[in-house]
């Protein structure tokens, strides 16, 4: 190795790199800062409407009134219930699928065709569907949140199982090893960095779907509060919610990260 | 009685465009302890040769016998080295080498006191829990040789298990694979297009025609000084006149 720690062309290197990595931050702080102090203050000025726009203050009034009498967890909890089981029932029965898909030649060549044409449906079509069919409850909006995401899963997965090199699939057979250990030992770790991938897209789709779910049939959860804020022009609960969203979907994203390096550092 | 014995050999694969004939009435015999060389024109189907041998795919005609029985597959081990050495990153370098006792429900205090003797004695018991992307070309393809050896199988499948290793690295793994089989008395055969590798490993070399291959000619190599290394053999005066030998024999009806 070449590597020299104390040399002064490296150090100055490396402080190069710090400082330019502090500067994206700030500037990215700066950003958000002069877009919430821009909102305000064209609100108090009046060049726009309070009542249509809101503002960051009567956002946080409104929250700040919600938390109080607790509302607002309410809310929140119901979407990411929904979302996270939804999620989670996304993964499971999609790898299970593709597992099948991958097992059974006939069977994936027979689906491709429907398969396609699934995923590339617009899935809030089918929302009011599932409302009308499974009722206007928890269940049809899981569904909803289902919709949008499984397809998609299935095609990925399968296509990252039957790409796998054939020659790792070979080394198996040649060990004595059965399709069960091809397909625990090969396709399956191998797989896993594509898995996480697809569910870091998967947890941000379940929650479109959720949303779009409770927009048509739902007494509780954000996608409700914004549809119910825009009916009674309570513009400030659609806006804190759409913030509170934006929160969750960074939240949800940030475990699936946590995850993917917990996986990392352990295998 | 020989170790592994074809015995009129054949083999066609199908596709939709029709039927592709790799291997035409192929016999020849290995005895125990050798090192055969298989080479032959690109595409004449040597590879196809040892998923016949490995019992992977079944000829269309003929038998294939190891130890004077056909049905050897679900009774004995043969190793199998493919081109690229395979080692998952997934597990570490130790549980790669162990992959095959493992799929086959071997893995105990004594294969494992075995394979890690073998880590040991080729230089690689530091990696045992490293990561496969932690080793060099050379101490890859020495684990992935390992991996085989674990088995402990009576015969030895190599397919051109040096094409991926660049060329300095490709000679010093030779010397490590010659000299490892010679120690553990293994019965090789070595599926090569390289002319320079089959003179300076192998005890015969057998040249396959272009597809259907048929078995042209099986040349046997000898030294006059033993106990030479691949890579000393390179230089031995006899290893210019086995190399042109199979050149020409290889050009001749090209």
């Amino acid at each position: 190795m070449n590597e020299t720690k104390g040399s002064v062309s490296h150090q100055a290197y490396l402080d190069k790199i710090a400082r330019r990595q502090r500067r994206i931050t700030a500037i990215r702080i700066l950003i958000f800062v002069l877009f919430l102090g821009l909102w305000e203050t064209a609100v108090r000025q009046k060049w726009i409407d309070g009542f249509i726009f809101s503002s960051p203050s009567r956002v946080m009034t409104t929250f700040a009134q919600m938390c109080a009498d607790h509302s607002i967890f309410l809310h929140i909890g119901i979407t990411l219930l929904e979302t996270l089981t939804s999620f989670f029932l996304v993964v499971l029965t999609g790898t299970g699928l593709a597992l099948l898909l991958w097992y059974s030649t006939d069977l994936s060549e027979i689906l491709e065709p429907y398969l396609v044409i699934l995923n590339s449906l617009p899935k809030s079509a089918l929302a009011p569907l599932l409302i009308v069919w499974l009722g206007a409850n928890m269940k049809s909006i899981i569904a909803a949140g289902i919709s949008v995401a499984i397809f998609g899963t299935i095609l990925n997965l399968y296509t990252g199982f039957a790409s796998t090199d054939p020659d790792e699939i070979k080394l198996i057979y040649t060990l004595k090893g059965t399709k069960r250990d091809v397909l625990a030992r090969v396709i399956i770790p191998g797989t896993v960095p594509l898995l996480i991938s697809i569910m870091k897209v998967n947890i941000g789709l379940c929650l479109v779907g959720v949303v779009i779910g409770e927009f048509i049939g739902a007494k509780q959860g954000l996608g409700y509060l914004i549809i119910y804020g825009s009916q009674v022009f309570k513009l400030d609960w659609v806006i804190m919610s759409i913030v509170i969203l934006c929160m969750i979907a960074m939240g949800l994203y940030a475990m699936i990260n946590c995850a993917e390096k917990i996986y990392l550092r352990k295998r | 009685m020989p170790l592994l014995e074809l015995d009129h050999v054949s083999y066609s694969y199908h596709s939709k465009s029709g039927e592709t004939y790799a291997l035409s009435d192929i016999s020849f015999q290995v005895e125990k302890g050798e090192f055969i060389a298989v080479t032959g024109p690109s595409g004449c189907g040597k590879s196809t040769l040892l998923s016949l041998i490995s019992g992977l795919i079944a000829p269309n005609e003929g038998t294939i016998r190891l130890n004077g029985s056909s049905r050897y597959r679900e009774t004995t081990n043969i190793g199998y080295m493919l081109q690229k050495d395979h080692l998952f990153e997934w597990r570490s370098v130790y549980r790669n080498v162990v992959l095959g006792l493992e799929i086959q429900h071997r893995l105990n205090e004594e294969t494992d006191k075995h394979v890690r003797e073998m880590l040991e004695t080729y230089g690689l018991s530091r990696f045992a829990d490293a990561r496969p992307s932690e080793l060099s070309g050379g101490m890859r393809q020495r684990a992935a040789l390992i991996r085989t050896l674990a088995l402990d199988p009576e015969l030895l499948l190599l397919d051109e298990p040096f094409s991926a290793l660049d060329f300095q690295t490709r000679l010093s793994v030779c010397d490590d694979v010659a000299s490892i089989l010679e120690k553990e008395k293994k019965t090789a055969l070595l599926v090569t297009h390289d002319l320079s590798e089959a003179v300076s490993m192998a005890d015969r070399v057998l040249v396959l025609s272009s597809r259907p291959a048929r078995l042209r000619r099986i040349l046997d190599i000898r030294y006059d000084k033993p106990k030479m290394t691949p890579l000393e053999k390179r230089s031995a005066p006899e290893f210019q006149k086995y190399f042109n030998l199979l050149w020409k024999e290889l050009n001749a009806h090209e």
